[in-house]
């Protein structure tokens, strides 16, 4: 019985002879499976975590400087720096009328007394007296594009004339260093992201390593029996993938929640232009895509580290 | 005209082949040989004769520092890395320390060549779970290595080199764990493999066993080089090649 039994199996069990691969579940056992137990999901949290927190830091800089950009783009200020009260509203009269007529203002308002003692307020304290300091009178001036130069100029030589003490600056100026500061956060936030990245890779190939190490066994008797690169590198490249899912997923929520934090945050502190750097739904997207993105590097970065320690062996 | 193998039609040569590691004398030195196709050849000498060097060869572990190896139609020194894989499923090994898989059962070790060549699980268990009786070993399917004697692991790792039908089988020490009547059974193993048409080369310093396989043929290392007084091994002489029921009895018959 036995005998028959020993003729027909190995005849039995007919060969493909092709390449084709261990797959499912048979072929990740070959690497002993320790989930949560190696540094991987560990790490992979943490760093998706990061730069979940610090993608979100840059778009929000970017959604912040777009839209201040877009508020202040078509304005521009018009002060009139005279220091007797009744030329001073005589020239701020004159140059509102001027201006009305200009072919590139769409609308000039004076800056009311009220609205330039509450901006005054935290540095003259409330029922200061306003001529004891005299402040210029401002005229918000809404322009029908970007403000440019050669229309400021323009502006200029008309009010030359009726109001010699006016000023006339575009609003976005004034904010240039702020702006020069935010393209510096985001370079910095981008720069951040990319270190997490590297950073990730770089853990993910030690821990490749130590597992090739440790399955050195097991590695080479596949290899003997067979086993291409590809295959081998596979079962790795699951394992790993499998361990970078499961700390992304982590990483991604504990990420998402420190944002949100900080996002309600800095929504109390009632700023305008804290409010324009809110995040959009496709920058939510972005942002789900951290992990996705995370787990593909670990699973490449695996593949390459394998395929590199395999191509060692004949 | 060399002899051919009656399975595949191909041979295995080795033509003046040296080994050596790093800068070290070579410890296989002009080693010629044909295999004769579907035949038994028991590799004998002494502890540091070149004996599991040869077999690194033959089961393509190593490459050569010199000479040209041909296996079975394909020139193994200029043969692509990537090409490799092939020959070696054509191949069954016997390591002498087994080289069991640890984490893996006595069933899941056995099937490895089958699974690495892309057999279906639904194919491969029949299989395997015949072999592992034939073994000896239909109750311990599932025990891991660690928990099997080395007379038990050894008769996996066997079942593990002959499962997928190789053309060649190179077993170092093969029987050197276990008990007399085991090793005989295993020897009848070979031998049924060897009527099938499959090459069988079998390392040992066990002389009592080279009687056993009354047509086997003997090549001896000495210091790393081949004893082939009669040039046999270089050009051995053809010979039938016989009919074969497709039997893995032991005893050749049928059952």
């Amino acid at each position: 019985m036995k005998r028959s039994k020993a003729r027909s199996h190995i005849a039995s069990a007919s060969l493909s002879g092709g390449f084709s691969v261990m797959r499912g579940d048979r072929a990740s056992q070959l690497v002993p499976q320790a989930r949560l137990a190696g540094p991987i999901p560990w790490v992979i949290a943490i760093m998706v975590a990061l730069t979940v927190i610090a993608a979100a830091g840059g778009l929000a800089l970017h959604n912040l400087a777009e839209s201040a950009r877009s508020e202040l783009a078509g304005g521009a200020t018009v002060q009139i720096v005279e220091a007797l009260p009744q030329e001073r509203d005589r020239q701020a009269e004159a140059s509102l009328a001027l201006l009305a007529r200009h072919p590139a203002v769409a609308s000039a308002e004076r800056v009311s007394d009220a609205e330039l003692e509450e901006l005054l307020e935290p540095w003259l304290g409330v029922g200061a007296d306003r001529e004891a300091v005299p402040i210029p009178a401002l005229i918000d001036l809404r322009l029908r594009g970007p403000a440019t130069e050669a229309q400021l100029d323009s502006m200029r030589r008309l009010l030359a004339d009726e109001a010699p003490a006016a000023r006339i600056d575009a609003q976005s100026a004034w904010l240039r260093p702020v702006f020069s500061a935010i393209s510096s956060l985001q370079w910095l936030a981008f720069a951040l992201v990319v270190l997490l990245g590297l950073t990730s890779a770089a853990a993910v190939w030690l821990a490749a390593r130590s597992a090739l190490g440790s399955n050195r066994n097991t590695i080479e008797v596949v290899h003997l029996l067979g086993g291409t690169d590809g295959q081998i590198a596979r079962i790795f490249q699951r394992s790993v993938g499998f361990d970078a899912a499961l700390g992304g997923s982590a990483g991604l929520a504990l990420g998402l929640a420190a944002v949100l934090l900080m996002g309600r945050q800095f929504a109390g502190l009632g700023s305008g232009m804290v409010a324009g750097g809110g995040l959009s739904p496709i920058n939510w997207a972005l942002l789900a895509l951290v992990p996705v993105i995370g787990v593909m590097i670990a699973i490449l970065t695996a593949r390459l580290t394998v395929m590199g320690a395999l191509r060692r062996m004949l | 005209m060399q002899p051919m193998n009656p399975r595949t039609g191909e041979t295995i040569t080795f033509d003046n082949v040296g080994l050596r590691y790093g800068t070290d004398r070579e410890v296989l030195s002009d080693v010629s040989f044909t295999l004769y196709p579907g035949s038994f050849y028991f590799l004998t000498g002494a502890s540091g004769a070149g004996k599991t060097s040869l077999l690194k060869l033959l089961y393509l572990a190593q490459r050569p520092s010199r000479g040209v190896i041909s296996m079975f139609g394909t020139d193994v020194i200029t043969l692509p890395r990537s090409r490799l894989p092939a020959l070696r499923r054509r191949l069954g090994v016997v390591f002498q320390d087994f080289r069991l898989v640890p984490h893996l059962s006595a069933f899941d070790n056995i099937a490895l060549p089958l699974r690495v060549s892309g057999v279906r699980e639904a194919d491969l268990a029949r299989p395997v779970a015949d072999m592992l009786a034939w073994v000896g070993l239909g109750s311990r399917a599932d025990a891991r290595p660690a928990t099997l004697s080395g007379g038990e692991q050894q008769r996996v790792a066997i079942a593990r080199a002959v499962i997928g039908r190789p053309d060649m089988l190179v077993a170092d020490e093969p029987t050197g764990n276990v008990d007399p009547e085991m090793a005989l059974k295993l020897l009848r193993l070979f031998e049924a493999l060897n009527r099938l048409g499959t090459t069988v080369v079998v390392a040992t310093h066990d002389v009592h066993l080279l009687r056993k396989v009354p047509d086997s043929l003997i090549m001896r290392l000495d210091k790393g080089r081949l004893s082939d007084p009669t040039g046999a091994l270089r050009y051995p002489p053809r010979r039938p090649t016989g009919e074969h029921d497709g039997s893995l009895a032991p005893d050749g018959g049928t059952s």
